[in-house]
């Protein structure tokens, strides 16, 4: 499968094996057309997750990553992708229902924005809430002061 | 249940008074203080009449953070922050940790640790889905079952606090194996414990399986077909309900689950009495493991050779496990240091709670409730 699809796109496509774990590192440019291909044509047809991790010192610094798995196949795949502060990547709710709660935390957590998604608005913050917490520059006990003085009439939540 | 326009067809009706009707829609506030949403969930409800037009799960009320967390512990230090997810499977939480990082070490558990993780898995597993049952019958209107199950329930937390000294956020486990060896008589009590709980389960069938209630409440109530439930990610007995025969220990085996024999029960409708079926089936199957894990539980050491400071290799992995809600999720980021760069957990309740739109969408309000009981959610895990 990997070959083939690496046959088709080139040098967009990297895939690697960490200790027997399938993943492949895909040009951001290639997202939406790779993801469909793996569902329609590769059967992995469960999303199991969205999620991504912040690298700040990188040019790029955020890694969107998809889990994906495949019921007919019994085989997991992790498809990755780099993306720049601020640039937005198409979402997968088109592909996967599953998408849609995923990437608002995706969106809570890192701010990564989804384009298409149908309704991108917070899910585990309050929907004012400023900042985004699992960034790496976001610290341990840091909070957003404002909002919990004006909502909560407390001087802090720590 | 009542028809409201079959009430009102006798009455003479403009036009406009009849779009007035249809228009005559109510959005209510379900939550998040409600005793049926099973802790702080809140549900906006678009209704007509009684009848469910629309949905909008408002979640994050027990948000703590704990990926973040895990970023500013080592390894070991987070370890019995899992338990605090999805508090009534504590042992299945801290199973999937452990497990990753032991992947992202490249170590293994030595086999009587896995025997013993089995074994408390199992039991964890009976007693989420017997506090499932209890809630979930309450909710609709059952009380004795709520009784009964907690009175079950009790044997297991007492095998679990003899063993770890904890009840319900135990931390049984460590990365590498176990940090104790099971005390005196555990085996029996075990043993003992899967003979009392045996009859008790049909107890529990005697009180609902026939009954008219709960078969009235229940069948077809929140149906999903089996391509929904995949396309919404949906996994664990939900899933198994609407007929896909997929189980991760089964599909793909971790800890001693190879080595054992059992059944994946299924239903086809995939409505609120099949899932409660299922998981009924699935408590005896878990019996059936845990007694097999007794008999044939390996001497040997319970720890694997792992250094005192963990330092896993730069790198990343998923490993997940079947906990008793569904697919529960590590994707486990290292960059070398003593703490992990990035921990994500992939929730069975979070995602599965995605579903609940679908399920209630042209059904009553009161399927609301049995909807949201059969859908088996722990607030601690979807908020996290």
């Amino acid at each position: 499968m990997v070959a083939k699809l690496k046959r088709q796109y080139g040098s967009g496509i990297e895939p690697l094996t960490y200790l027997g774990q399938n993943y492949m590192v895909v040009d951001r440019s290639l997202i939406p057309e790779i993801l469909q291909v793996l569902r329609d044509e590769e059967q992995f047809d469960y999303c199991v997750d969205i999620t991504a991790v912040h690298y700040p010192k990188r040019e790029k610094p955020f890694d969107v990553v998809w889990i994906l798995y495949s019921f007919p196949r019994n085989e997991r795949i992790r498809v990755k992708t780099m993306i720049a502060d601020g640039e937005s990547i198409p979402s997968a709710t088109p592909i996967w229902a599953a998408a849609n709660w995923l990437e608002r935390e995706a969106f809570d957590m890192f701010g990564i924005k989804f384009d298409g998604h149908p309704d991108l608005k917070r899910i585990l913050l309050p929907d004012g809430w400023k900042g985004h917490p699992l960034r790496k520059d976001y610290g341990i006990i840091e909070q957003d002061k404002e909002w919990v003085q004006i909502n909560l009439g407390i001087e802090s939540g720590q | 249940m009542t028809d409201t326009s079959k009430y009102l067809s006798h009455l003479e009706l403009g036009e406009r008074d009849e779009t007035f009707l249809d228009s005559n829609e109510l959005v209510i506030n379900m939550g998040p203080q409600h005793p049926a949403t099973h802790g702080v969930l809140r549900v906006i409800l678009k209704l007509d009449g009684e009848k469910v037009l629309g949905t909008e799960c408002v979640i994050g009320y027990l948000h703590r953070g704990v990926e973040k967390i895990a970023e500013n512990r080592t390894y070991t230090m987070f370890n019995p922050y899992v338990d605090r997810m999805d508090y009534v499977a504590a042992v299945s939480n801290g199973l999937g940790y452990c497990e990753a990082v032991e992947k992202l070490l490249n170590v293994e558990a030595p086999p009587r640790a896995k025997y013993i993780r089995v074994i408390l898995t199992e039991l964890n597993r009976i007693a989420s889905h017997q506090l499932w049952l209890g809630t979930h019958a309450l909710d609709i209107g059952a009380i004795t079952p709520l009784f009964y199950t907690f009175r079950d329930r009790e044997e297991i937390l007492k095998i679990f606090e003899k063993y770890c000294g904890a009840r319900l956020t135990t931390h049984a486990f460590r990365i590498g194996g176990c940090q104790y060896e099971t005390y005196d008589g555990f085996e029996r009590e075990v043993k003992k414990f899967v003979d009392f709980v045996r009859p008790k389960i049909d107890e529990y069938e005697e009180l609902l399986t026939t009954n008219r209630i709960w078969v009235e409440r229940t069948k077809g109530v929140g149906v999903i077909s089996d391509k929904d439930s995949i396309a919404l990610g949906v996994t664990g007995p939900v899933l198994r309900a609407s007929g896909v025969k997929w189980d991760i220990r089964k599909a793909q085996p971790y800890a001693a689950y190879s080595e054992m024999d059992f059944e994946i029960p299924t239903g086809t409708h995939g409505d609120t009495y099949d899932r409660y079926l299922v998981r009924m089936a699935e408590m005896r199957q878990a019996l059936r493991i845990i007694s097999q894990a007794v008999e044939k539980i390996p001497e040997g050491p319970i720890m694997a050779k792992i250094p005192k400071v963990l330092k896993p290799p730069v790198g990343e992995i998923y490993h997940s496990i079947e906990a008793p809600k569904g697919e529960l999720g590590y994707f486990v980021v290292s960059d070398g240091s003593t703490q992990p760069y990035r921990v994500r957990v992939r929730p069975p309740s979070f995602v599965n709670l995605q579903a609940l739109d679908l399920m209630v969408r042209g059904q009553l309000v009161a399927d609301v409730i049995a909807v949201i009981g059969t859908l088996d959610i722990v607030l601690g895990e979807v908020d996290r």
